[in-house]
């Protein structure tokens, strides 16, 4: 899978938890200021990612998460 | 209705007003569907909400992340503030409580089969926010910005009806000017259902006939309804509609059995006096009764001799709107607040429909076949619930 199929993949996932329009899923956008994402989407989110890319990731790896891209890396560095 | 009673007798509190309605049943949403359902035919089939569109009252976040019986509260108590028209309350003195029998089940039940095929890790982390019992009354808040109380009372069959009895004593008392009461229920789950069934409280004919003597169950359904109750004083001098007063409440408790009724009625006896006297009346004043009246064997019966214990033979005109709209367990008793509310609105009462032949250990006059003039005169709405708990509420017209 090219970086930009699986880039489509994760926003996929963020959009249907998030429920927030695609063009808004940057890698810069901000969970709680763009996307109105509070902690708890967050965690939903990344059960849907692990979900989707069969990773696992730890409560911890959590903390400092604010950005799609953020996210977005964590969940590649695993594949 | 009272406060309590002092050293010189009953100490009456502020008259409490209903201004608005709303309300969500197996006729449809909205309280002319609940009218003109009740005027109608039985349904066929089950009796979920038939036309709900979460998307009138949410966005499609808001509509994953709260369980159906909380957007039926949401939906009852926001179509009741705009009937209220006007209210301009102010947040810190209007309340809110709403019951339930058992809070979001759907969500629990849905959250247990993940469980069950993925592990404890895919869980979701909305679970408890979306099935405590609380839930329905949580959002209403959150979403009016409203900072009195926010409470539910969790009565199973009786906790709409209580929670209208508390949300107006809040405002008799003073603490609010302006408090919703009432009740939501959606446990028409896979399991729900057959938990209900195991217990042989649904009817196995699928005819709810309440009152009837081949009555053999109730039939389950869903739903929310909920009162605006405001100072009298407050809406007069607004220029509100005013619907009517809830004018008693009472609780009170069978102390019998952990589902079955006290077969003599004397816990419901209790309730049904106790909110007549919090109304400043005697049960000959009672115009007319919206009764429990499950269709279920047990509770008509043990209901029948209640009331026959209250108020003599025959005593006032009874209906029982389940046989429309089912048993919508916590939501029942605001569902037929509504109805008592739209009985004075048409002066009329709707009938008993299913209930055919006489039970010859009934002896009550049952309005029949089609609806009743009502004789204008304080409405008696009756719930009761597994637990043994009762409640009763008086609505009187203005």
């Amino acid at each position: 899978m090219s970086n930009e199929e699986t880039f489509e993949k994760f926003k996929e996932v963020a959009v249907e938890v998030l429920q927030v329009p695609a063009d808004k899923v940057t890698p810069d956008a901000r969970f709680a200021e763009d996307l109105d994402a509070d902690s708890l989407d967050l965690v939903e989110l990344v059960m849907a990612l692990e979900e989707s890319f069969d990773v696992t990731v730890e409560e911890t790896e959590l903390e400092g998460i604010e950005t799609i891209g953020q996210a977005y890396d964590l969940i590649v560095a695993k594949l | 209705m009272l406060l309590g009673y002092g050293p010189d007798g009953p100490i009456p509190g502020r008259r409490v007003a209903i201004t608005g309605i709303g309300v969500l049943s197996c006729c449809g949403v909205g309280t002319e569907a609940l009218w003109t359902g009740l005027n109608g035919p039985a349904p066929e089939g089950e009796r979920r909400v038939p036309d709900f569109d979460p998307s009138r009252w949410f966005g499609p976040k808001d509509a994953r992340h709260v369980d159906r019986f909380a957007q039926f509260a949401v939906a009852a108590a926001e179509m009741a503030l705009d009937d209220a028209e006007g209210l301009d309350a102010d947040p810190a003195r209007s309340g809110v409580v709403i019951g339930t029998g058992v809070g979001g089940f759907e969500s629990l039940q849905s959250q247990v089969l993940v469980y069950g095929e993925k592990g404890a890790r895919r869980v979701s982390p909305r679970l408890v926010p979306m099935m405590m019992s609380n839930a329905g009354a949580a959002n209403v808040s959150i979403r009016a910005g409203w900072h009195g109380p926010s409470e539910t009372i969790t009565t199973a069959c009786a906790a709409g009806t209580h929670s209208i009895g508390y949300a107006a004593r809040l405002v008799a008392s003073g603490r609010c000017d302006v408090a919703i009461g009432g009740g939501s229920e959606a446990a028409m789950t896979e399991v729900g259902i057959a938990a209900f069934a195991n217990m042989t409280a649904l009817s196995t004919s699928g005819h709810s006939r309440p009152f009837d003597r081949r009555r053999d169950g109730f039939v389950i359904t869903e739903g929310a309804g909920a009162l605006v109750l405001e100072d009298w004083d407050r809406a007069v001098a607004r220029g509100a509609r005013i619907y009517g007063e809830l004018a008693g409440a009472a609780s009170s408790a069978d102390a019998h059995h952990i589902t079955a009724p006290i077969p003599s009625g004397s816990g419901a006896a209790v309730c049904m006096e106790v909110a007549i006297e919090d109304a400043g009346l005697v049960p000959g004043d009672v115009a007319h009764i919206n009764a429990h009246g499950t269709s279920t064997p047990l509770n008509d019966k043990a209901e029948a001799q209640a009331i026959t214990t209250v108020f003599g033979s025959p005593g006032p005109v009874v209906t029982s709107t389940k046989g429309i709209t089912g048993h919508g367990l916590g939501a029942a008793g605001a569902i037929e607040a509504v109805a008592a509310v739209l009985t004075i609105e048409h002066r009329l009462i709707p009938p008993t429909v299913g209930y055919e032949e006489p039970d010859p250990e009934i002896d009550l006059d049952i309005v029949t076949s089609t609806a009743r003039p009502w004789e204008p005169g304080p409405i008696l709405s009756n719930s009761f619930g597994f637990g043994g708990h009762n409640g009763c509420l008086v609505i009187s017209p203005a």
